[in-house]
C-alpha cells in the first residue's frame, strides 16, 4: 500500500539539517544574523515535520507506522527508515529543545566561536537519523554524525576546562564506538542481517553457537549504548563533560543521553517482547540502573556547582529509565516515556538557567554565602523592609523553583505525575504477581534520589536567592528568558494535560508491544515500480 | 588461517587497550588507532574467510552465490574506516590544541604531582 507523498516527510528531518548545515559552512561568520535565521528556519521546518509525523503516525498511517525504503530497495536488503509513534515523539522533543536552545544561544553563545550553526544542524541530523533509522549499521553512522558534531560543540568557546573535558569525552566515545562496531559485526555474523525487523524475526530461529554469538553481540552493543547513556560504571565521563560545556550545548547534551535509552527501549520491545523478561541481561540493566541512581544521587549531594548538579540529575533520570527497562514490566513504558519527556525538558531548562543565575552573583558572592553559612552568621538585611523584588530576580527564582520541582518530582508539576505513575506501576505489577525485590529497591532509590535532589537544589537556591545584599538584578535579554519560559510552560502543559498525553503514550506503548505487526509492516513495504516496470533493465 | 588472524586481531586489540590506559595523549591516540585496525579486521572476517572468491558478480547470467564472498562486511568496513579516520583526525587536532594551551601532553591537561 502506498502512503502517497506523505511518506517523504520521514526523510525531511535528516535531509533538511544536512543541507542547511552544509550550506552554512561557507558563509562568513560576519553574517551571524543570516546564519541564525537559516538555522531557525531549518529548526522550525523540523518542528513542523515532527508535528506532522506525530499526527500521521497517530491518525493517518495504517497501524501507525510509516516506512521509507532508501533507494527503493526492499526491506531486509536496503536501509529502511521507519517512523512510528515513539520515533515521532522523539523527533518532536528534539525539535522543541533545539528551537529553545537556538533562541537562547542567539545573543552571545553562537558568536564566541566559528561554525556553531553548522555543528548544531549536524547534531540535529545525527539525532533525528538515530531516531528514524531501522538498520543497525546505519544507526552507527548516525551516532557518529551526532558524536562528531558534539565533539565540535563541546569545544565551542575553547578554554582549558572544555579542552580537558573533550580529551576525555572523545576518547571514551571513540572506544564506545569501537564496541558498537564489534557488536554489529557479531550480530551480522550470527544472523546475517542488520535490519532490526528482520533481526527480530531471525533471532527466534537460531540456536546453538549462532545464538551464543548473537547474545555476545547484543551484550557488546548494549555496552556501547549504556556508555552513552551513562550507566554506572560507564558514566564517569558525564558530569565533568556536561559541567564544562557551554550552557546551550549542555542543554542539547541532555538529549544525547536519552538516545542510548531510546535504542535500548526499542530493541528490548522489538526483540524480547514475546519472551518473559528473564536472563542476566535484564538483571544487569536493573541493577546497573539502580547503581547509577545511587551514584548520581550521592554525586548531586557532593557537587559544589549547579552545572554539576544538573549533570548528575541527568544521570539520575538515565538511571531511573534504565532500571525501568531492566525491570521488564512493559506496562511501565508510558510512565517512563512521560518521565523522560518531563525530565529532559526540565534539566535542559535548568542548564540554561544556571548561566543567568550565575550572572547575577558578583564574583566572590558564592564564597561569602558559604562562609556565612558555615559560621552561622545571621544576615541582617541592610535595606528597608518592603522593597519590591526586581522582576529579573523574580523570574529567575520562579524558573529555578519550577525546574527544581520537576527534577525532584514534587507536586504540582509534571515531575510528580511522572514519578507517581512509575511508583504506581511498580507497586501493581499485574494480577497474581508480587512486587519483586528489584522493584522495591527501585522504589526506594527513586524516593531517596528525590530527597538528595531536594537537599542539593535547596542548598543552591537558598545560597543564591536568599543571600541578602549581594544580589544585583542581572541584565536579561528576551531571547534568553523566552526559551526557558517556553520549556517550563511545556512542562506545565504536560502536567495540566497529563490525561491526553498519557493516552497518547499508551497508544505508543501498545504499538511498540506488537512487534509481529511491526515486522510485517516493515518487511511488507512494497518497492515503487520503476519506469520500465518491475525487473526492467 | 582462522587462528592466525584471530591472534593478530587479539594482539592488536590488546596492545590498543594497554595504550589507551596510558597517561600521554600520543599513547592514547596510538591505542585508539590500533583498536580501530583490530575492529576493522574483525568486521572484515565476520563475512568469513574465503580464498579466491570475489565479492562482486560480473558478467551476464544468474550468479552462483557459493562462488562469491559476502560483500556486505566489506562495504561496512569501508564505512567504518572512513569514519574512524575522520574521528582520529579530529582527536589529533584536539591533542595539538591541548598541548598548545596547557603546555603538557598529559591527558588530564596537567602533570600529576610527584
Amino acid at each position: 500500500m502506498s502512503l502517497g507523498w506523505t511518506q517523504h516527510l520521514i526523510l525531511v528531518p535528516v535531509v533538511l539539517p544536512l543541507l542547511c548545515g552544509a550550506l552554512l559552512i561557507p558563509v562568513n561568520e560576519k553574517h551571524h544574523q543570516l546564519k541564525f535565521m537559516a538555522n531557525l528556519v531549518s529548526v522550525l521546518g523540523m518542528l513542523g515535520t515532527a508535528v506532522a509525523l506525530v499526527w500521521l503516525t497517530d491518525e493517518g498511517w495504517p497501524e501507525g507506522i510509516g516506512v521509507y525504503l532508501m533507494a527503493n530497495w526492499a526491506a531486509p536488503f536496503g536501509i529502511a527508515f521507519v517512523a512510528d509513534r515513539l520515533s515521532a515523539l522523539m523527533l518532536l522533543l528534539t525539535a522543541l529543545l533545539a528551537g529553545a536552545v537556538l533562541c537562547y544561544s542567539m545573543r552571545s553563545w553562537s558568536r564566541i566561536g566559528v561554525h556553531f550553526h553548522s555543528l548544531f544542524q549536524f547534531l540535529l541530523m545525527g539525532l533525528n537519523g538515530a531516531f528514524l533509522t531501522h538498520d543497525l549499521f546505519n544507526l552507527f553512522v548516525f551516532f557518529e554524525v551526532m558524536l562528531a558534531a558534539s565533539y565540535g560543540l563541546l569545544l565551542h568557546g575553547y578554554n582549558r576546562a572544555r579542552l580537558r573535558a573533550s580529551l576525555h569525552y572523545v576518547a571514551v566515545n571513540l572506544a564506545a564506538s569501537l564496541l558498537f562496531l564489534i557488536g554489529v559485526a557479531l550480530i551480522y555474523a550470527a544472523t546475517g542481517t542488520l535490519n532490526m525487523a528482520d533481526l527480530a524475526g531471525r533471532l527466534n530461529h537460531i540456536s546453538g553457537d549462532g545464538l551464543i554469538l548473537a547474545q555476545i553481540g547484543m551484550t557488546v552493543l548494549a555496552l556501547a549504548f549504556l556508555a552513552k547513556s551513562a550507566m554506572w560504571p560507564l558514566g564517569f565521563w558525564l558530569p565533568a563533560t556536561y559541567a564544562a560545556a557551554s550552557p546551550p550545548v549542555a542543554a542539547m547534551f541532555v538529549l544525547l543521553t536519552k538516545v542510548g535509552i531510546y535504542i535500548v527501549l526499542r530493541l528490548w520491545l522489538l526483540i524480547f517482547a514475546n519472551e518473559p523478561p528473564s536472563g542476566a541481561g535484564f538483571d544487569a540493566l536493573l541493577w546497573g540502573g539502580l547503581a547509577t541512581i545511587a551514584f548520581a544521587a550521592i554525586g548531586m549531594l557532593a557537587s559544589e556547582t549547579p552545572a554539576r548538579q544538573a549533570a548528575y540529575s541527568a544521570m539520575v533520570s538515565s538511571g531511573i529509565l534504565l532500571a525501568i527497562v531492566g525491570s521488564g514490566q512493559s506496562s511501565l513504558v508510558p510512565a517512563a516515556l512521560f518521565y523522560m519527556l518531563g525530565s529532559t525538558l526540565a534539566i535542559a531548562a535548568f542548564m540554561l538557567l544556571i548561566e543567568l543565575v550565575e550572572r547575577m552573583k558578583s564574583p566572590g558572592a558564592a564564597m561569602l554565602a558559604l562562609t556565612m553559612e558555615a559560621f552561622a552568621i545571621d544576615e541582617r538585611p541592610e535595606q528597608p523592609v518592603g522593597e519590591g523584588i526586581p522582576a529579573a530576580i523574580a523570574f529567575l527564582a520562579l524558573a529555578f523553583a519550577a525546574c527544581a520541582l520537576i527534577i525532584v518530582g514534587l507536586p504540582p508539576l509534571n515531575g510528580f505525575v511522572a514519578k507517581f505513575s512509575i511508583l504506581h506501576g511498580l507497586l501493581h505489577p499485574g494480577p497474581g504477581k508480587a512486587v519483586s525485590l528489584g522493584a522495591m529497591a527501585l522504589i526506594t532509590l527513586i524516593l531517596v534520589s528525590g530527597l538528595a535532589a531536594i537537599i542539593a537544589l535547596l542548598r543552591f537556591g537558598v545560597r543564591t536567592f536568599w543571600a541578602a545584599g549581594i544580589l544585583k538584578p542581572p541584565p536579561l535579554h528576551v531571547t534568553e528568558v523566552a526559551p526557558i519560559g517556553l520549556l517550563l510552560l511545556l512542562s506545565v502543559g504536560f502536567a495540566v494535560q497529563a490525561g491526553p498525553v498519557f493516552e497518547y503514550l499508551h497508544r505508543t506503548s501498545d504499538g511498540l508491544q506488537r512487534p509481529a505487526q511491526y515486522i510485517e509492516r516493515v518487511q511488507g513495504q512494497p518497492v515503487v515500480p520503476g519506469p520500465l516496470g518491475p525487473g526492467g533493465r | 588461517m582462522e587462528m592466525v588472524i584471530a591472534l593478530a586481531i587479539g594482539v592488536l586489540f590488546g596492545s590498543g587497550i594497554w595504550l589507551i590506559l596510558r597517561p600521554r595523549t600520543f599513547q592514547v591516540i596510538m591505542g585508539i588507532m590500533l583498536m580501530s585496525y583490530a575492529v576493522n579486521l574483525f568486521i572484515f572476517i565476520m563475512g568469513r574467510l574465503w580464498i579466491n572468491r570475489p565479492p562482486l558478480t560480473l558478467g551476464p547470467g544468474a550468479p552462483d552465490p557459493a562462488a562469491f564472498a559476502d560483500p556486505l562486511p566489506q562495504a561496512l568496513v569501508l564505512t567504518a574506516i572512513v569514519i574512524g579516520f575522520a574521528t582520529t583526525a579530529l582527536y589529533l587536532v584536539l591533542m595539538i590544541g591541548a598541548r598548545g594551551i596547557t603546555g603538557t601532553d598529559h591527558v588530564d591537561g596537567e602533570e600529576p604531582e610527584q
